[in-house]
C-alpha cells in the first residue's frame, strides 16, 4: 500500500467499500474471509498518518456520520459533532467513520452474500461481537495506512466499541471518548433485546432467517424497534412530547386503533425502521451488544482491560436509564485504578438515551475541549 | 497530583503549564468540570465523600483539597482517603476561630458571613466548621505528622501560636503515618 495520503487517494472519501482479504478470527471461533466494510473518510490525513479519529456508531447507525445519505439525502447522524470547525473538528482531523460488522449498511453481514453460497448468510453469517466489530475495524485502518488513533468517539454501541479499542489494541488509541455507554450489558439491556429478537422470530416471514428475495419479517421488526425505541427516551421527555394526548381526534374511541399520540408516534418509528433495517442485522448486533461484558474478557476485572496508555473522557446524561450514570462510574473507577487519565462528567438532560445524539452544547464544548489537549 | 474539589481548574493548569506536573481532578459541579475539561484537564465528576473511595492506595504524590474540607459530609474519612491516596496531602480550611466570627457570634449573635465565609447559615455548603486548634487536636489524635502548615490572614502570614485567633485560613502539608497506611490498605 503506498504511504501517499494525496487526496486522490480512492480510499478516501464518501461511501467507499473495502474488500479486506481477512481471515478475520471471531471471538465465536469462526473466520470470515474476505470481509466488506463500508466507510467515508472525512479531512486530510496527515504525512504521518497521525491525526485520525474514528467515529464509531450505534446499533442502527452507518457510515454517513457528516454526509447527507446517499439514498434518503438525510444528514450525516453526527453532523452537529464531525465537521470543518465542529467539535471532531475535520479541518485538523482525518475522521474515520465504518458501517460495523453484522450490519445491513455495506459492510458484512447476514444479508450479504455468502461467497461460498453465492447465497445470503442469513443464520448461517458467524454470530459475532463488539470486539470482533473492532478488529474488523482494525483491518480497515491497516488497509488506510493508520497505525494509532488520535482518539476513537463514539456514543451508546459506539463507545462500547471505543472502549473495545482501548482494551484490545492499547497501542493504537491515544484517547477515547465514551458516549453514554456501558462496560457491559446488564440482564436488564438483555432482556429488552431479548423482546425485540423474539418479536422478529415471532413474525411468519421470519422463516429462520431466509427471507431474502421474499417478504421481509417487517411487523417483527417494527415492533422490536418500538420496544427499543423506547428504551432511548426517558419517562420526562414522552411526557413533554406526548403526554396523553390523542391522535387527531377528539375522544377516545373505545377501539384498538392509535388513540394516543404516543402509540402513533411508536407506530411510525417501528414502520419507518423496517425500510431501513435488515431483521437478521438486527439480531445479530444486539447479540453482539448482549454478548458484551468487557470485565469478563479480563478476568472478571474491568480495570485489567485498561492500561495508562489511553486518555479517556466519559460523559453520561442523567436521564439516560438504558446505560445509566453509574455505569460509566464504573468505567471511571475502573480506569482509576488502572492509572488512565480520565474525565468524566454526567450532563443534564430531558432526553434520555438518546440526548447523545441531539443539540448539547455542554458535550461539544467537552469533546472538543478533550480533542484540542 | 490529585486536586479534590479541583473547580475549573486552575490550580492544576498552572502546576501542569508551569512545572509539567501530571495532574487529576475531582469535582461535584458538572458545569465547573465541563470546564475543566474543556481546557484539557483530567478531571472527574464526583462527590469527596463518597468517589475517592474509588482511586487505589498510594497513586498519587500529592492529594490536595482546598477549602473543601468544611463542606464533606465526613471530613475524618475523606482525610483518611486523601492520605490513603497521595503520599502527602495538602489541606486548607478557613479557620472559623478567627476573631471575626467570634466577634460575629460574641457580640452580634449570628452566624458569621464574612469574605472566606461568605454564605447565610442556611445556604452554605460548610457544614463542619473547624478551627485550627481543633484541626491540630484531631491530627494529633489520628497520629497524622504535620510536615509544615501555614496561617493566614490576606496575604500576611500569621505565627503558629496566634493562628487560631488571628488567622484567617490555614493550609497543612500532611504525611501519613505508617502505621495507618498499612492498616488503611487492608481490602475493605
Amino acid at each position: 500500500m503506498s504511504l501517499a495520503a494525496s487526496s486522490h487517494d480512492q480510499r478516501f472519501g464518501l461511501s467507499r467499500v473495502a474488500v479486506l482479504p481477512g481471515p478475520l478470527a471471531l471471538d465465536g471461533s469462526a473466520t470470515l474471509s474476505p470481509l466488506e466494510i463500508a466507510y467515508e473518510t472525512y479531512g486530510t490525513l496527515d504525512a504521518d498518518a497521525g491525526n485520525a479519529i474514528l467515529v464509531c456508531h450505534a446499533l442502527t447507525g452507518d457510515h454517513h456520520v457528516a454526509s447527507a445519505h446517499p439514498r434518503t439525502g438525510k444528514p450525516g447522524w453526527w453532523q452537529r459533532m464531525v465537521g470543518p470547525g465542529k467539535p471532531i473538528d475535520t479541518d485538523r482531523f482525518f475522521v474515520v467513520c465504518a458501517n460495523v460488522l453484522g450490519s445491513c449498511m455495506g459492510s458484512s453481514g447476514p444479508a450479504s452474500i455468502d461467497p461460498r453460497t453465492a447465497r445470503a448468510w442469513g443464520m448461517t453469517f458467524p454470530v459475532i461481537t463488539i470486539r470482533d466489530m473492532v478488529r474488523a475495524q482494525g483491518l480497515l485502518l491497516d488497509y488506510l495506512g493508520i497505525g494509532r488513533l488520535a482518539a476513537v468517539v463514539g456514543g451508546s454501541m459506539g463507545g462500547m466499541q471505543a472502549l473495545s479499542w482501548a482494551a484490545t489494541y492499547p497501542e493504537r488509541v491515544a484517547s477515547a471518548v465514551v458516549i453514554a455507554s456501558t462496560a457491559r450489558h446488564t440482564a436488564q439491556n438483555i432482556a429488552f433485546h431479548e423482546v425485540g429478537r423474539q418479536a422478529v422470530m415471532a413474525d411468519p416471514n421470519w422463516h429462520g432467517g431466509d427471507y431474502y428475495g421474499g417478504e421481509a419479517p417487517a411487523r417483527g421488526l417494527a415492533v422490536a424497534r418500538m420496544a427499543a425505541h423506547i428504551t432511548y427516551l426517558s419517562e420526562a421527555g414522552l411526557t413533554e412530547k406526548f403526554g396523553r394526548r390523542l391522535q387527531a381526534r377528539e375522544a377516545k374511541t373505545f377501539g384498538f386503533d392509535a388513540d394516543f399520540q404516543v402509540e402513533s408516534y411508536l407506530r411510525h418509528q417501528g414502520l419507518s425502521f423496517t425500510d431501513r433495517f435488515d431483521a437478521n442485522s438486527y439480531l445479530y448486533i444486539t447479540r453482539a451488544m448482549d454478548y458484551y461484558d468487557l470485565a469478563e474478557e479480563h478476568g472478571g476485572r474491568l480495570a485489567n482491560a485498561f492500561n495508562a496508555a489511553t486518555r479517556f473522557c466519559l460523559v453520561s446524561f442523567d436521564t439516560d436509564w438504558l446505560y445509566p450514570t453509574a455505569e460509566s462510574r464504573a468505567i471511571v473507577q475502573a480506569l482509576n485504578a488502572a492509572g488512565a487519565p480520565v474525565s468524566f462528567v454526567e450532563l443534564s438532560s430531558p432526553y434520555g438515551h438518546d440526548a447523545f445524539l441531539l443539540e448539547s452544547p455542554e458535550l461539544d464544548r467537552i469533546v472538543a475541549g478533550f480533542l484540542r489537549a | 497530583m490529585l486536586d479534590v474539589g479541583c473547580g475549573t481548574g486552575d490550580l492544576m493548569a498552572a502546576l501542569r503549564d508551569r512545572s509539567g506536573v501530571d495532574a487529576r481532578g475531582l469535582e461535584i459541579d458538572a458545569v465547573k468540570v465541563a470546564d475543566a475539561v474543556a481546557r484539557g484537564l483530567s478531571v472527574i465528576q464526583g462527590d469527596a465523600d463518597v468517589d475517592l473511595a474509588g482511586y487505589p492506595d498510594a497513586s498519587f504524590d500529592f492529594a490536595i483539597l482546598s477549602q473543601t474540607l468544611q463542606t464533606t459530609r465526613a471530613p475524618h474519612l475523606v482525610l483518611d482517603h486523601l492520605l490513603r491516596i497521595g503520599r502527602r496531602a495538602f489541606v486548607s480550611f478557613p479557620n472559623f476561630a478567627h476573631w471575626r466570627v467570634r466577634l460575629s457570634l460574641l457580640w452580634g449573635g449570628r452566624m458569621p458571613v464574612t469574605r472566606l465565609l461568605p454564605e447565610r447559615w442556611y445556604d452554605t455548603p460548610n457544614i463542619h466548621h473547624v478551627t485550627i486548634d481543633d484541626f491540630r487536636a484531631f491530627l494529633k489524635a489520628r497520629g497524622i505528622a504535620v510536615e509544615r502548615a501555614w496561617f493566614l490572614s490576606g496575604d500576611q502570614e500569621i505565627g503558629g501560636s496566634a493562628a487560631n485567633f488571628l488567622a484567617e485560613h490555614a493550609v497543612f502539608l500532611l504525611a501519613r503515618n505508617q502505621e495507618d497506611c498499612s492498616r488503611l490498605s487492608q481490602p475493605v
